[in-house]
């Protein structure tokens, strides 16, 4: 058994013809995972004795000859902002180096019940804010593809632990791109599924309006198959969806001949790069297999990463008051009044980016400044998604980058904030309007370093978007 | 000059945010960079648009109500687990109110 080349369905007939136990499976895992991550430090801690409890659990099933479970025995990472009982999760924060959660996220939760067995929790930007996941505490994370380089953020660690093959599937986050973008860094698959069709319940809150759980995976039936296990109604998230969960699957039929694929002229003109080569030789794949590309238009690109770091950073400056030195752990020590141990603690506590978030949201929804800022974002925001609401009314599903450029090297955009801010303009405007979205590997330039393509549906069209990115991915798209 | 020291420091006040003196001025400078940027918006009408806060779908007005129904919480000792100080069931602060 290759634990780096194993497939969800493969595992299923591994155990089910009893080639390996998941225990052993798990094992083997842990190993590799332990060995391999002195060169990435994708994962921040590993969680032996619960892998191994979900493990012997789907192990006595298959000897009583009982279902396993869709995800049975396949060895799982999970990004270290979303909470797991009893296993320590930072978010990639000092403020919460010792943070043991008394409950699971419902998506940890459903997927454990589904026979997943969970690896380990991965390193990410601290708060899930970052594009590099040069903002944990914990050190950065470095690109299994190219060790010199990073692996996107800020689901950066989750990215590394499936495309060095130590966790068969994992589970990252998304607000303005930190699943698709370190998927197309790393070369894996990525998918940022329609606002709500994940519960949030346990993912540590970033930007609540913004927020996603979703699959990471090395390929597009794997994460549909995550999805299909995670996605869905929760009573404990109101703003889950109601709206019922295709069989992803059985929708993966592989036909996208005269499916209308809207191409946006904002997102193409400026990409004269390496980058928009690899990504016209996919075009040309679609091209074969027929689909119907045409050129749209997505007017208020533009101005999209402005709404964007407006209303993130608002929604940031409220969920991160919490931590305050009262109820998560840490508390600077010196303080004499309350006023100034709040103030300490996280002037102490807090990376540097996570202050600059802090200082921009509350500045923006401060008196005197938040019409001018906070509303004027959210109206922006509604442009956006009317942008998008258009286009769906002539495509199926629209087709882009998913990064300018590939993975960068550590370091090289740390000090420029703001430029760092506008490499996320291809993935914040599929957040804003709340679609889901993905990156499928496309290709690679001449140094090696994957290019993911972006596809982004309907809300509540996974399945289509599975459908285009499966028929992509079969006819070689992933080859060049 | 979108931002000055001064307005840096009140806002760090509200955010309860301690900085040091050299993050003050470099957050002056990083914010004073991103604010001007932000000024981009402005260029569009908005006049008649609704905000958007939330991505919002159909779904009755009802339908996230559910049964009151008594159901399991943590409890006083998981709550605290994590407190940096806790104690007689409670999490302490330092003495807000003086006699």
């Amino acid at each position: 058994m290759t634990i780096s080349s194993l497939t969800i369905h493969q595992i299923r007939q591994g155990l089910l013809s009893r080639k390996f136990s998941a225990a052993e499976l798990f094992a083997e895992a842990l190993r590799l995972a332990r060995s391999e991550n002195p060169k990435t430090n994708a994962y921040l801690h590993f969680c032996p004795e619960r892998g191994e409890a979900a493990a012997r659990r789907v192990d006595q099933k298959v000897s009583r000859g009982e279902d396993p479970g869709p995800l049975a025995g396949v060895p799982v990472a999970i990004k270290d902002v979303i909470l797991t009982r009893n296993v320590r999760t930072t978010c990639g924060s000092r403020l919460l180096a010792n943070y043991i959660p008394p409950y699971d996220a419902t998506a940890v939760a459903r997927l454990e019940q589904a026979g997943g067995v969970i690896l380990g929790k991965t390193n990410c930007d601290e708060f899930a804010m970052g594009s590099s996941n040069e903002n944990s505490a914990f050190g950065p994370v470095r690109n299994p593809v190219a060790l010199d380089r990073v692996p996107g953020g800020s689901s950066g660690g989750s990215a590394a632990a499936v495309a060095q093959g130590t966790a068969v599937v994992a589970l990252g986050s998304d607000t303005g791109g930190s699943i698709r973008q370190p998927a197309s860094f790393c070369g894996v698959t990525g998918v940022t599924p329609t606002y709500g069709r994940v519960s949030r319940y346990g993912l540590v809150a970033f930007a609540s309006s913004l927020d996603h759980i979703g699959p990471l995976a090395r390929n597009v039936k794997d994460a549909a198959l995550l999805l299909q296990v995670i996605a869905g109604r929760d009573e404990m998230d109101s703003t889950s969806a109601f709206a019922p969960v295709e069989d992803y699957l059985s929708l993966m039929d592989g036909n996208v001949r005269s499916m209308k694929i809207g191409l946006p002229r904002e997102y193409f003109q400026n990409l004269q790069s390496e980058t928009g080569d690899v990504l016209a030789r996919g075009i040309e794949v679609l091209k074969k297999l027929g689909c119907d590309l045409r050129e749209i238009s997505l007017p208020h690109t533009d101005y999209a990463i402005a709404c964007y770091y407006i209303i993130c950073t608002a929604e940031a400056s409220s969920n991160l008051a919490r931590y305050d030195g009262v109820r998560y752990t840490i508390r600077a020590a010196e303080a004499e009044s309350l006023i100034e141990m709040y103030r300490t603690t996280r002037g102490q506590g807090f990376g540097t980016e996570c202050k600059r978030r802090i200082m921009l949201g509350t500045y923006v929804l401060s008196a005197g400044y938040y019409d001018a800022y906070y509303l004027k974002a959210q109206k922006v925001r509604t442009l956006i998604a009317r942008d998008f609401a258009r286009a769906f009314q002539q495509v199926d599903a629209i087709v882009a980058p998913v990064s300018p450029f590939p993975a960068f090297r550590l370091g090289e955009k740390i000090d420029d904030p703001l430029d760092m801010y506008l490499s996320d303009i291809y993935t914040i405007t599929g957040s804003l309007a709340g679609i889901p979205c993905m990156s499928v590997p496309c290709g690679k330039t001449a140094q090696g370093l994957p290019v993911g393509m972006q596809i982004l549906a309907k809300h509540f069209d996974e399945a289509s978007m599975f459908r285009l990115a499966d028929a992509f991915e079969k006819a070689g798209g992933t080859a060049a | 000059m979108k931002i000055t020291e001064k307005e840096v420091q009140y806002v760090s006040a509200l955010a309860h945010l301690q900085l040091e003196e050299e993050e003050l001025q470099r957050m002056c400078a990083e914010l004073d960079r991103i604010l001007a940027y932000m000024d981009k918006l402005n260029e569009l009408d908005t006049s008649n648009v609704e905000p958007m806060a939330q991505v919002l779908y159909d779904a009755e007005e009802t339908a996230t109500l559910r049964e009151d129904l008594e159901q399991p919480t943590l409890g006083s000792q998981l709550a605290l687990a994590n407190a940096p100080v806790a104690g007689a069931g409670y999490f302490k602060v330092p003495k807000v109110i003086e006699r």
